[in-house]
């Protein structure tokens, strides 16, 4: 209406907006120099040529995306993708019924089997890794278990199943913890009432539990596909470095062939596989 | 229809229900009353088969109910948050419970559209719970649970997450449903007027145990224990001795009321009279000091107040002022003649059906039960077509509660006299 009135609504409107700035300020900074600023300068190095100790020598190409399109290279891709999407499909088996039984577990349970969760977080990760090659390989503890049952010894370190063995192992938590929230904030007179109007057990969890859980089911997803796409440390550890996964190619590339160029490349591969799989996942969340 | 007996459930420590038995009806409307935590959901939840008792029975037109898991019971729920399934719309809630009978496809949805047309929201069918109102809501939900044509429909606390108005207006549908549909309604509440108004017989729950099994007016008029009489609608109490004309109140003297049957004089006793039985009588500022004194008709209660306030504002027409007050005067002079003769019959009444115990009173003067009690009014409220007043007893510990027709003339600090007819008190026995 008049200018009188609207002039101190647009006066808090800008206060309130200043206030968001003040508030988002500090991580926004944090993120935009040590994403953002990393991310542009891949971006620009994909585009010059190799520097011959490393680094980069300021000349236009596009000789790195060719590159990319070498089967050698898409193979070591749809190699990740797969070991991922194991890994993904079976923290999600084992996850999704240790989540629902934490969250159907009294009060005081519940607390105690969270921290048992996250509990592995608390060691050092390379010592759960050096745990799980002493574990698996050759006179490892297991070989020598099944040998006294006079079965083995199997190869059990420096092959893909091992790979994903340590990456479900790593990343479970992550599976189990926005499920166990999902699960834990679905009001259980849903499943009651499933019950009331005559649904048995298993068609209650198909018709109303699931659906309702899929945005929890999509995040826990994201959480161990994404980390374990990337991975490097996992499979140089348990893989021995026999399969390669995109990550050990990239860190090879920086590191050891120090062709930045093409490990920057290799790496925006990576982030454009992954963005779109979480746009996927954004879709998939909003329709559920 | 329904038989529950001797239903026992302990949780740890505490008894929810300690031996409970029931008989509901065919066609019924049966109402499970009491203050929160007193066992009544807990019972609800054992017919509908999400709880088990630790012991008892509870069958269903002879049928052994326990021995059912919750989803083959014949039996419908309507949850008290609804618990209507987000991802589904109106028409996938409402069929939901048909799918799992694995009915015909074109049944179904014939069978949707009734009940969705019964609830009127067959425009609606289309729509998520989410974008629905409470009344709404609450009506999906009632559609779920009748569309399976259960046996007996357990509805918890079906009004109580709606607002006042919304409420009234799905009262009577609820009633308007069950006569339709007749089906055996059971409705837990809290809500004592909920209870009263939709149910034909209310069983009144306090921690864990059945206080009495009564129709609506019956535990109104007659509550059997302190507890009913506590708990259904607002209630004076007085602590006393039991008497054949009512109780024997200590130093408030004796109080007119009727006796529960069985209820042997001089036990220990309890007299509750509703707030609108109690007739309340102003007395004037002159009269006060001799208590024991007749009734004086001779200035309304009402003039000198009048007249108090009178000055501050100021007069239009002294002719219509004087006119006013003079039609005051009457209307008081009306009530209290009316006043005076219902006393003077019910005097006559009881003189009439206890002449033995009138010439024992006798000698204690005027002081007998149709004297009532004498006390100073505390507070006015105001409600609409009701008013409350609170009138401070000496002698009595909590206010009496005394409700009137409109609005109220008496002001706080008016000493007033309080009456009622003996067939209007109960006076129940403290266990």
């Amino acid at each position: 209406m008049s200018p009188a009135r609207t002039r101190p609504a647009t006066a808090l409107r800008v206060r309130r907006r200043l206030g968001a700035f003040v508030f988002l300020t500090p991580g926004l900074a944090y993120l935009v120099v040590l994403l953002l600023v990393p991310l542009a300068l891949v971006l620009s190095y994909v585009f010059f040529q190799r520097g011959r100790f490393g680094g980069v020598v300021y000349e236009y190409t596009t000789e790195n995306f060719s590159r990319l399109m070498d089967p050698l290279y898409l193979r070591v891709l749809g190699e990740s993708l797969q070991i991922a999407a194991l890994t993904t499909v079976i923290a999600l088996a084992l996850g999704y019924p240790t989540a629902y039984l934490i969250a159907r577990l009294p009060r005081k349970w519940k607390t105690v089997a969270l921290v048992a969760i996250v509990l592995p977080f608390w060691t050092n990760f390379i010592i759960r890794m050096y745990a799980w090659i002493i574990l698996l390989n050759g006179p490892g503890l297991i070989n020598s278990a099944l040998k006294s049952l006079g079965l083995g010894p199997f190869d059990l370190l420096y092959n893909q199943g091992a790979i994903v063995t340590g990456l479900v192992y790593s990343y479970l938590p992550l599976m189990v913890l926005p499920l166990y929230a999902a699960i834990e904030k679905l009001d259980p007179q849903l499943r009651e009432a499933s019950a009331n109007l005559g649904a048995s057990g298993f068609t209650t969890f198909r018709k109303v539990t699931l659906p309702l859980t899929v945005p929890g089911v999509l995040t826990g997803c994201l959480f161990v596909f994404v980390p374990s796409f990337g991975n490097f440390v996992i499979p140089e550890m348990l893989g021995g470095g026999k399969s390669v996964m995109v990550g050990n190619l990239i860190r090879t590339e920086f590191l050891k062939a120090r062709d930045w160029p093409f490990g920057s490349a290799l790496a925006l591969a990576l982030v454009a596989v992954l963005v779109v799989l979480l746009l996927a996942q954004a879709w998939a969340a909003r329709r559920a | 229809m329904l038989k529950i007996d001797g239903i026992t459930r302990r949780f740890g420590q505490v008894t929810a229900l300690d031996g409970v038995s029931l008989e509901i009806g065919q066609g019924e409307f049966f109402a499970l009353l009491g203050p929160s935590g007193c066992g009544k959901t807990t019972l609800l939840r054992i017919i509908a088969g999400f709880e088990t008792p630790d012991s008892g029975t509870v069958t269903l037109d002879g049928d052994d109910l326990l021995a059912l898991p919750p989803n083959r019971r014949p039996i419908s729920l309507m949850f008290q948050s609804y618990a209507l399934f987000p991802h589904m719309t109106v028409a996938k809630n409402v069929a939901y419970g048909l799918e799992r009978e694995k009915l015909p496809r074109e049944e179904i949805r014939r069978r949707v559209g009734e009940v969705l047309e019964t609830v009127g929201l067959s425009a609606h069918g289309d729509r998520r719970p989410a974008q629905l109102s409470g009344g709404q809501r609450q009506r999906v939900a009632l559609a779920r649970s009748i569309v399976k044509r259960p046996r007996l429909l357990l509805l918890d606390e079906p009004l109580s997450a709606l607002d006042k108005k919304v409420r009234a207006d799905m009262q009577l549908e609820l009633k308007r449903l069950q006569n339709e549909v007749g089906i055996t309604f059971v409705v837990v509440t809290h809500d004592q007027e909920e209870a009263m108004s939709l149910a034909d017989r209310i069983a009144v729950f306090d921690s864990g145990s059945v206080r009495q099994v009564d129709e609506p007016v019956a535990l109104y008029e007659r509550p059997r224990s302190p507890f009913v009489a506590g708990f259904v609608g607002a209630n004076n109490t007085f602590e006393g001795k039991a008497r054949a004309a009512g109780l024997d109140a200590g130093e408030l003297g004796e109080l007119a009321g009727t006796p529960l049957d069985g209820l042997e004089e001089g036990a220990g006793a309890l007299l509750c009279v509703r707030p609108e039985k109690i007739t309340l009588r102003e007395i004037p500022e002159e009269a006060a000091a001799p208590a024991a004194e007749p009734v004086e008709p001779v200035e309304p209660a009402t003039e000198p107040e009048e007249k108090a306030t009178e000055p501050e504002e100021p007069a239009e027409d002294p002719r219509e002022a004087a006119e006013e007050s003079t039609e005051d005067a009457q209307d008081a002079q009306d009530a209290q003649d009316a006043q005076e003769a219902r006393e003077a019959r019910e005097a006559a009444q009881e003189s009439a059906e206890e002449p033995e115990e009138r010439a024992e009173d006798a000698g204690e003067g005027a002081d007998g039960p149709a004297e009532g009690l004498e006390g100073a009014v505390l507070d006015v409220s105001f409600y609409g077509g009701v008013s409350h007043l609170s009138v401070d007893v000496p002698g009595h510990a909590k206010p009496v509660l005394v409700a009137v027709q409109g609005a109220s003339a008496v002001r706080p600090g008016a000493k007033v006299r309080l009456t009622w007819d003996a067939r209007d008190a109960v006076v129940i026995p403290v266990p």
